[in-house]
């Protein structure tokens, strides 16, 4: 089985975001990990490896620094890492990178890609889904469970949408989104992590892959950062348990009008 | 302005809350454009698309046996064969589970741009609209315009009001669509259907409880007090951690992004993962013991107290002014 994974490096939930005063972008706290939900692909494409063989190829698509996240996924075990960074990515949006990915999943090849099933910054989900289209191979998201059977070239697996529990089947080569549920990512053993500070990450850039910033042109255009609407300061209810909800219910029926 | 489509997401024959609120949302924008709303159905028996009639200028019905459960390939293929033909100017569907599969996939297919979990939409000069969504878990907002037709928009559900249901029902079309059966690749079986619980993410009213709950047994408190409101329970990522409530409770970045009108945050402290995903509700109640909790940043109301003591005494007194 050859497993590609595709991961990011996102600010922690915690770092400090800004909108610029002028609203052309947002200064980010220079506080980055791996995605969560790469990291249970991650995770997913190891345990693939550890029962049927194989590789697993993890690749990210970002500035110089995602680096970081590709060391994390080698001491977590995978095999190889890939960084594309290329400066007409810059103003991409997600079919810039899903088209870039495909590409470089073409050309190191794979019979199954797994990804998170959204990136904690943008939380667009899109990637994955587009990717499978521009490789022209079937997707599922946001599953749980995982059950592979290379020599049918096939696999199982289930996810839970809005409407209840759904178990899929589908042929190989394919690409599934990793959801919450899926499995506990490993943490990297100290070996790992000695090994990933020495480990070779290969790079591409745009030419590298053949793709030419016409053919990656973003199919959007940011206008502008706002910065969130502000809730009023909280309002405190204070006094004896029974009055407190008292005045609560008549603020939320006279005030807030909600009941 | 060649109209405005609404995706009519359902589960056998049941719209989605967003559907209604879609529809709503394309009536304002289409009051100032032509080509009328076009609501697209795709299976479903004609009850359903009769229903549905009542809220649009015309429905499209797609017909095929491979479209009577959701399969990503099937509803694929059958958008992009009416697609092929028609093209509306924007296109809109809930930002759920099943469109943030679809969507891209039709996106990428058609070369035209996408935009995701969209809480507010404006129109533009020309057949433009400007889409607002979250980044960063809320703690910025990107406007954008998209690119090519028809312009995908996923909606946070609970972003819009609904349309009001019309007397009189508009056109049915039906389009019986012939999908190849190898391009339907992926065989989907229901195993279990969700129970009668409405979606946290449909919720008009949600009480998330916390660690403060101290136990899976206390959560009661909040079923009782979500009853009586009509609403529904979450729980924040510790509880879902500790096994206390089901995945599908859980409210926060790694959860599901919810936006009701009425939010109680029960002993729960606030983490930032947390507040990502409640952070668009309308109106929110925080009740934490601690004063110092970073709940009560992100709340209307806000008591200190025991909600031990608390909660079953709300519950009482909402009764009494609601009537029950």
């Amino acid at each position: 089985m050859e497993i590609i994974c595709f991961i990011k490096q996102v600010p922690d939930n915690e770092a400090q975001v800004e909108v610029k005063g002028d609203g052309t972008g947002v200064n980010v706290e220079e506080r980055y990990g791996l995605n969560f939900f790469d990291s249970l692909a991650v995770e997913e494409a190891l345990r693939i490896k550890e029962k049927a063989g194989g590789k697993v190829t993890a690749i990210t698509l970002g500035p110089e620094r995602s680096v970081e996240v590709l060391r994390t996924a080698i001491a977590m075990g995978v095999d190889e890492a890939h960084l594309i960074s290329d400066f007409s990515l810059q103003e991409g949006d997600e079919a810039s990178t899903a088209r870039v990915l495909a590409e470089a999943a073409k050309k190191i090849g794979y019979d199954l890609i797994l990804c998170g099933r959204e990136a904690f910054d943008d939380s667009s989900g899109a990637v994955g889904p587009m990717v499978a289209e521009f490789l022209g191979i079937p997707a599922v998201s946001v599953v749980t469970k995982v059950e592979v059977h290379p020599e049918e070239r096939k696999a199982v697996v289930e996810r839970e949408m809005e409407g209840g529990k759904e178990e899929i089947e589908l042929p190989l080569p394919a690409l599934l989104t990793a959801q919450k549920g899926l499995n506990e990512p490993r943490v990297p053993p100290v070996m790992g992590v000695m090994k990933a500070m020495k480990a070779e990450i290969k790079r591409w850039n745009l030419g590298d892959l053949g793709l030419d910033a016409q053919e990656v042109a973003p199919r959007g255009k940011t206008i502008r950062y706002v910065p969130p609407p502000k809730r009023p300061p909280v309002r405190y209810i204070k006094g004896e348990p029974q009055e407190m909800v008292k005045e609560l219910v008549e603020l939320l029926r006279d005030e807030a009008k909600v009941i | 302005m060649a109209g405005i489509w609404v995706f009519a997401e359902h589960k056998g024959g049941t719209f989605r809350k967003v559907v209604f609120e879609l529809l709503g949302k394309a009536k304002e924008l289409s009051g100032r454009v032509e080509g009328g709303i076009k609501a697209l159905l795709l299976g479903g028996d004609e009850g359903t698309a009769e229903e549905l009639a009542h809220y649009a200028d015309e429905v499209y019905h797609l017909r095929s046996p491979f479209l009577d459960l959701y399969n990503c390939d099937a509803y694929r293929e059958a958008l992009l064969s009416l697609l092929e033909q028609e093209r509306p100017s924007v296109l809109l569907a809930g930002a759920t589970f099943q469109a943030k599969e679809l969507f891209p996939m039709v996106a990428a297919r058609l070369g035209v741009g996408i935009a995701v979990d969209a809480v507010a939409l404006e129109l533009q000069e020309g057949d433009r609209v400007m889409v607002r969504r979250p980044i960063y878990g809320g703690k910025a907002l990107l406007e954008m315009v998209l690119e090519g037709t028809p312009q995908i928009v996923l909606v946070r559900p609970h972003t819009f009001p609904p349309a009001s249901r019309r007397e009189t029902p508009a056109p049915v079309v039906r389009k019986e669509v012939d999908i190849p059966p190898e391009k339907v690749r992926v065989k989907v079986k229901e195993v279990e259907r969700a129970k009668e619980k409405v979606d946290l993410t449909e919720a008009d009213v949600i009480v998330c409880g916390g660690r403060g709950l101290k136990g899976p047994e206390n959560f009661s408190l909040l079923e009782e007090l979500a009853q009586v409101l009509g609403g529904v329970v979450g729980a924040t990522r510790a509880v879902v951690d500790a096994g206390w409530r089901p995945y599908e409770d859980q409210v926060g970045k790694s959860g599901k992004t919810v936006s009701p009108n009425l939010y109680f945050a029960v002993g729960l402290s606030g983490a930032i993962h947390h507040v990502m995903g409640m952070d668009t509700s309308k109106v929110v109640v925080a009740i934490n013991k601690d004063p110092m909790a970073p709940i009560f940043q992100y709340a209307d109301y806000g008591l200190v107290a025991d909600l031990f003591e608390v909660v079953p005494l709300l519950k009482e007194e909402l009764k009494k002014e609601l009537g029950k």
